[in-house]
């Protein structure tokens, strides 16, 4: 191959993860160290491929070599790269984890997605409309303005089975000829990126790493339903997908993707961004349009659908990020194309964000059906050693745990319900045996508590009652009935309010009461905590067999609760004990257990 | 609510700084909320003075903004710490013992959770997610993240941006 004349690639991953890693200050030493030996190697920027765990990532492509990875690359590494692998050609094997044409253990994590939403992940520049437009960007929306009418972009997106990806699974393209059918000459599209369960990054890492595709994906819809305004509205916690969006809108308002007449159709949109000012319930569509409206964002009964009746009154359509992000895809490559992927009622793929107690965390697309233990255990690499996987969360606040005995299910909306969990947006995080179901169940209604806007008694209230309970379990003073007053709770909160945050709200407890009684009941009744999670129920005791009196404990003890004397085994004053860990912490005898 | 005690000069900035927001909103439906946010990103928080001349420039009932402002968790309405330190509290920051790096970071600066310390400098803020959760657990300062803490590392982030 000739390659003369072709400099140097080093691309840098710089997503809010990547960054909180310390890629901004990896890229700086890259660019000074580059500049001060004066060789000429293009530096680029790119969002996150997925492989959050192995932040910083650094990409170097030198020409005949291929493109390599390098994971968890500090300042302190860029000097030999430079020297070895850009210099002089000779890759640093070691620190190595993916490279073309060889076999690296983090291809365990790469090999089985299949990219659509996250097929320009960490290979474009985002703030680069022309990255974009290279990797094929704004094809689709050629396409769609120059040789399709709104009806059959419908009925290609229709015909392609994608379902809404914020949660509930929609039909996408049913919902975009509701909106098309409406009278009227004003109607509305909006994007969710209001991403609020906790432990969801999937949309925010979307529109760092690829806006535009995001964007694209609405002016199509646009087109489709026939409206000439859109809105992203995006949680105010993502300033760097907000900053990179309003490059994105302004690169292609310059290059005639936005406007009036767009690519001489006749087409016109422009679009705006509305930064969400903090509240869970606003992911709800009718809430977030009452916030997008100037108002408390509080739900609406349906119907009306907004579809019918949505933003200003208008017919407005609402997806969410990912959703979006899939639309230029199909049409470029066609409905059948996107329908090979997945199952029969499920079709083609969905992102994850692989968290809490797992190897390798970060963002898998993976194809639907794909079985749950596939997702965790070949891809993610299952929970750190030493520690038995317990459950997985699935969909947040809305969602539930699913424990081993289920995690041969398939990944599909359908089966994924039959758990009792919901396949949510795609948060999913790993619990272990350290991990209290109790306090996990405490811990989301704590939340949906705190977001309930207050309009449903059954919301307000209920998840309160629930609250208190939970916490007086955790506590130690769960009283007999407790659990079977939590379920009959649970279920009226389901039953007896008027949108999503209150229906699913319960879920949580209800499937941790299904699938875990037993933690509960060891709360309530041994006023034990299996997990050791439970502050209040723990008991720090002395081995007196392993402490040689070497006094550290009671140095650290904070509250005077243990004493001894030197070289004798010391004891802990159960009364004063706060339960801090500060003694086991700086023991170094393992002297110190917890019951 | 409860009030802020701010002297009548600075108030009088506040109030022009209301004006010169709320002008470029005059008939726009739906400026509230970029409104309020704004006017918090330049004051710090929302005193009721400012509430209410929102209201009057746009034209909304003082009550309704306030409704507006209570109901999202963004909008303050004392001063804040010229540092505000987001802790998050997310489902993989939990699990991951988010709670041990808050307690750390309050005992550290000898404040509450919601609380600011005595020489303005830190304001600890327990945030739902951040978003970053593969390096749980995280908190973010400024528009710093910070990520993969134990207590000890909290501490000690805390303690430099002090200096």
């Amino acid at each position: 191959m000739d390659t003369s004349g072709v400099v140097a690639e080093i691309t840098v991953g710089l997503s809010s993860c990547g960054i909180a890693a310390g890629a901004r200050d990896v890229y700086e030493t890259f660019r000074q160290k580059l500049q001060d030996q004066g060789i000429d190697v293009e530096l680029k920027r790119t969002g996150c491929v997925g492989m959050c765990y192995r932040e910083p990532l650094v990409d170097v492509a030198v020409p005949g070599l291929g493109k390599m990875t390098y994971g968890g690359v500090t300042t302190e590494r860029v000097e030999r790269i430079i020297a070895e692998h850009v210099v002089g050609g000779k890759p640093i094997e070691e620190w190595l984890i993916h490279a073309d044409g060889r076999e690296l253990p983090d291809d365990a994590y790469l090999a089985p997605q299949e990219r659509i939403v996250l097929r320009n992940a960490g290979l474009i520049d985002p703030e680069s409309i022309d990255d974009y437009m290279d990797a094929g960007g704004y094809d689709a929306l050629a396409t769609a303005l120059k040789s399709m009418s709104p009806d059959e972009v419908i009925s290609v997106v229709k015909d392609s089975g994608l379902r809404g990806r914020g949660g509930a699974g929609f039909p996408t393209g049913v919902k975009w000829g509701l909106a098309r059918q409406q009278p009227g000459e004003v109607k509305y599209v909006i994007v969710n990126a209001d991403e609020g369960d906790p432990g969801a990054f999937m949309d925010r890492s979307i529109l760092e790493g690829d806006p535009h595709s995001v964007l694209e994906g609405l002016m199509i819809a646009a087109y489709a339903i026939g409206a000439k305004e859109g809105y992203f509205y995006v949680r105010a916690e993502y300033p760097l997908a907000i900053k990179r969006l309003n490059i994105a809108i302004a690169d292609a308002t310059e290059r005639g993707f936005l406007g009036s007449d767009i690519l001489g159709s006749g087409f016109g949109f422009t679009v705006k961004i509305k930064e969400g000012a903090g509240a869970f319930v606003c992911g709800e569509e009718t809430a977030l349009i009452a916030s997008i409206e100037g108002k408390r964002g509080m739900p609406k009964l349906r119907p009306p659908y907004p579809a019918v009746e949505g933003l200003w009154g208008k017919p407005t359509n609402i997806n969410n990020v990912e959703t979006y992000a899939n639309i230029a895809w199909i049409i470029t490559n066609g409905a059948a194309a996107y329908a090979s992927h997945g199952t029969e009622t499920s079709k083609g793929t969905k992102v994850f964000a692989l968290a809490g107690k797992i190897v390798r965390g970060g963002l898998v697309e993976v194809p639907m059906g794909i079985r749950l233990r596939d997702i965790i255990f070949e891809i993610g690499g299952g929970v750190p050693e030493g520690r038995k996987f317990k459950a997985v969360q699935l969909g947040g606040p809305s969602g539930g745990c699913i424990p081993e005995e289920l995690i041969d299910v398939k990944v599909d909306y359908e089966s994924v319900t039959k758990t009792g969990a919901i396949m949510g947006s795609g948060g999913m995080v790993v619990m272990d045996d350290s991990t209290c179901m109790v306090d996990i169940a405490r811990f989301f209604l704590d939340f949906t508590q705190n977001e309930s806007c207050g309009k449903c008694t059954f919301c307000r209230v209920g998840t309160k009652r629930m609250l208190e309970i939970l916490e007086r379990i955790c506590a130690g003073e769960g009283r007999e009935g407790d659990i079977e007053l939590l379920q009959e709770l649970g279920e009226k909160v389901v039953s007896s309010s008027l949108c999503g945050l209150g229906q699913t709200a319960p879920n949580p407890v209800l499937t941790t009461i299904k699938h875990f009684r037993n933690e509960y009941e060891a709360h309530i009744h041994e006023k034990r905590c299996p997990a050791l999670a439970c502050k209040a129920l723990l008991t720090y005791e002395v081995v007196a067999e392993n402490c040689v009196g070497c006094t550290l404990c009671a140095k650290a003890c904070p509250v005077g609760a243990v004493s001894g004397e030197k070289k004798k085994p010391h004891v802990i004053d159960q009364d004063l004990c706060t339960k801090c860990d500060a003694c086991r912490q700086v023991c170094k005898f393992d002297a110190i257990i917890v019951r | 609510m409860e009030k802020a005690v701010v002297q009548a000069e600075t108030m009088k900035e506040y109030l022009a700084i209301v004006d010169e927001i709320a002008g470029k909103y005059v008939d726009a439906p739906g400026s509230v909320i970029p409104v309020l946010q704004q006017v918090q990103a330049r004051i710090g928080y929302l005193p009721v003075e400012v509430i209410q001349r929102i209201g009057h420039s746009l034209d909304v009932p003082p009550a309704r903004v306030y409704g507006v402002a209570s109901f999202y968790s963004q909008f303050r309405f004392n001063p804040v710490g010229k540092y505000i330190v987001k802790v998050c509290h997310g489902t993989a920051c939990h699990v991951q013992g988010a709670v041990a790096i808050g307690d750390a970071i309050c005992d550290e600066l000898g404040i509450e959770d919601g609380g600011t310390t005595e020489d303005g400098m830190f304001t600890v803020d327990s945030v739902a997610c951040i978003g970053c959760c593969s390096l749980a657990p995280v908190i973010m300062i400024a528009d710093d993240t910070y990520g993969r803490l134990t207590p000890a590392e909290a501490r000690k982030i805390v303690r430099e941006y002090g200096k």
